[in-house]
């Protein structure tokens, strides 16, 4: 086997592959956060349409968009190989364990929480990314130029409880998720230090709570203002 | 459930322990009643009480590791109650007292529960995974010749410190066995770090490392997930730094070292 091929199929290895490909889909969370937040703007969901077309037709984005689906994959292959892996070195359970007395379980369920994050991808991707790409568009005209309108379609999809419920019930997964491996990442990648490792743990912190109640403000936002009318 | 017992009586336990005859049997967890158990005694005493009645009544003894019963060899082990080394943190099983327990408690003994480490009989696991991990690379090669003088060479006391703590791994296994993932990480780190802070150890800094964490995977043991219930069942506190310190090596082993 070359070096190459030794290190990447090694436990510590496929962890890098891990740890980089989840800072960067962390980094993805952010601008996909920041875009979304168009939403908000009382205007009839003008910007957030123009801001969806630049972002289904930009050349940089959609060589971007590429990237991130190899981002996912390899996250997702590396993470659950280990995972299974690991589930299967304890042959014999015990018959009375108490984990909780010396671990978060959080950090215990990452393959469980990333699975409902996965679950949770295929849903959001067929309702909203597909529809953008591959559906029939809903032509409107802002200021003179034809745009899908797919602020409408977010709109009317989080009239549904149930849709509510599953965008709430991913993101407090995804929280959950980034609570442990925000910092663990860093870990992973051997840094460590007295100065800095601190900071990160409580960034990590924050960064697992205000981002997953971003995403979940949305779906919260748009079905309370349909109670309400 | 474990609690400290302030009036020194002597306590009445339910045992419940993991009995089977050889590595290839099936074991099952049998209940014993023990009387009598000073609150003065170290888990490894109630033991050797439970076994004195087991031969009284012609019943097999149960087979559990020991040696020092001093918390410096590293050969008891034993899941007590859902944890390895039993509740009290930072001790080994030799050196918990019965006093951590109360009058009336059912115990549950179970031996270290990992594919590379097959039990034996009854609590007596094979750690020898471990010693082979060890001889992968835990170990600096030097000529015998003239001693050195004492602070020849010199090392800042903060480093000398740090090796030194993780140097203090006694190779119970109780980072393995309290892992949901089952990996010997910590044990490895501990050693790989040690060696790699002092100067003696950096001459085969990267061959070692590589060699290490290759023997690790082939023995079996999972991938770490940072999730830390190693350092905090650990009983002589090896920090999860280690770890991180591991990874750093490994690393910058693998993408520096001459070994293609
Ligand atoms: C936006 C989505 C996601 C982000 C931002 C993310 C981020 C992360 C981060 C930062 C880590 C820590 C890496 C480390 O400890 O070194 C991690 C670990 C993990 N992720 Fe994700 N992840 C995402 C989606 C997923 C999905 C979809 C799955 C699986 C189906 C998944 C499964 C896992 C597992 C099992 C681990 C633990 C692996 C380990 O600790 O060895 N993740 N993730
Ligand atoms: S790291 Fe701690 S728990 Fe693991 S073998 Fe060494 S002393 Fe035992
Ligand atoms: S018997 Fe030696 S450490 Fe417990």
């Amino acid at each position: 086997m070359s070096w190459f091929s030794k290190t990447f199929s090694s436990s510590i290895g496929r962890k890098l592959v891990v740890a980089v490909t989840g800072l960067f889909l962390c980094s993805f969370l952010v601008v996909h956060l920041i875009g979304n937040l168009q939403l908000f703007k009382s205007d009839g969901g003008a910007s957030f349409n123009i801001y969806s077309h630049f972002m289904a037709t930009n050349p940089i984005i959609r060589t971007m968009e590429i990237v991130l689906l190899l981002g996912f994959v390899f996250h997702i292959y590396q993470s659950l190989y280990l995972n299974r892996k690991n589930n299967s070195v304890r042959k014999v359970p015990y018959a009375y364990n108490r984990p909780q007395d010396n671990s978060n379980w959080s950090s215990r369920s990452m393959g469980l929480l990333g699975t409902v994050i996965l679950l949770f991808l295929i849903i959001h991707l067929y309702n909203f990314f597909w529809r953008a790409r591959f559906g029939e568009p809903n032509m409107i005209d802002i200021e003179g130029t034809g745009y899908d309108d797919l602020y409408s379609v977010v709109v009317q999809s989080f009239q549904l409880w149930w849709y509510v419920l599953i965008y709430v019930v991913a993101q407090i997964a995804l929280g959950l998720h980034l609570y442990h491996g925000f910092s663990s990442a860093f870990h992973t990648l051997g840094l460590n230090h007295k100065k800095y490792t601190p900071a990160i743990q409580k960034f990590g912190a924050f960064f697992s709570i205000v981002v997953p109640a971003g995403f979940a403000s949305m779906p919260l936002y748009f079905f309370i203002q349909g109670l309400l009318n | 459930m474990a609690g400290n017992n302030p009036n020194s009586k002597p306590m009445n336990l339910t045992l419940k322990v993991w009995r089977q005859k050889n590595s290839q049997a099936a074991g099952t967890l049998e209940t014993y009643q023990i009387k009598d158990i000073s609150p003065e005694m170290s888990f490894l005493e109630m033991m050797d009480v439970l076994n004195e009645d087991l031969l009284l009544k012609g019943i097999d003894p149960v087979a559990f590791d020991h040696d020092c019963r001093e918390g410096i060899c590293g050969m008891c082990s034993l899941y007590i109650n859902g944890r390895a080394h039993g509740p009290e943190r930072g001790t080994t099983t030799c050196q918990l007292h019965m006093r951590k327990f109360s009058d009336g408690d059912t115990i549950t003994i179970e031996p270290w529960r990992a594919g590379p480490f097959p039990v034996l009989k009854d609590l007596c696991t094979d750690r020898s995974a471990l010693d082979r991990i060890q001889q992968a690379g835990g170990y600096i090669s030097v000529n015998t010749g003239g001693v050195p003088d004492a602070n020849e060479i010199p090392i800042p006391k903060n480093i000398a410190d740090k090796a030194f703590d993780a140097a203090t791994c006694i190779q119970c296994g109780a980072c393995v066995a309290a892992c949901k993932n089952g990996s010997a990480m910590l044990f490895t780190s501990a050693k790989v770090s040690q060696l790699a802070m002092l100067p003696q150890g950096k001459v085969e800094r990267k061959t070692r490392v590589e060699n290490m964490v290759a023997q690790m995977d082939k023995e079996g043991f999972g991938a770490c997930t940072n999730i830390g219930s190693c350092a905090a069942e650990c009983p002589v506190g090896i920090s999860l730094e280690n770890i991180a310190m591991l990874n750093r090596e490994y690393i910058n082993a693998s993408f520096t070292s001459e070994n293609v």
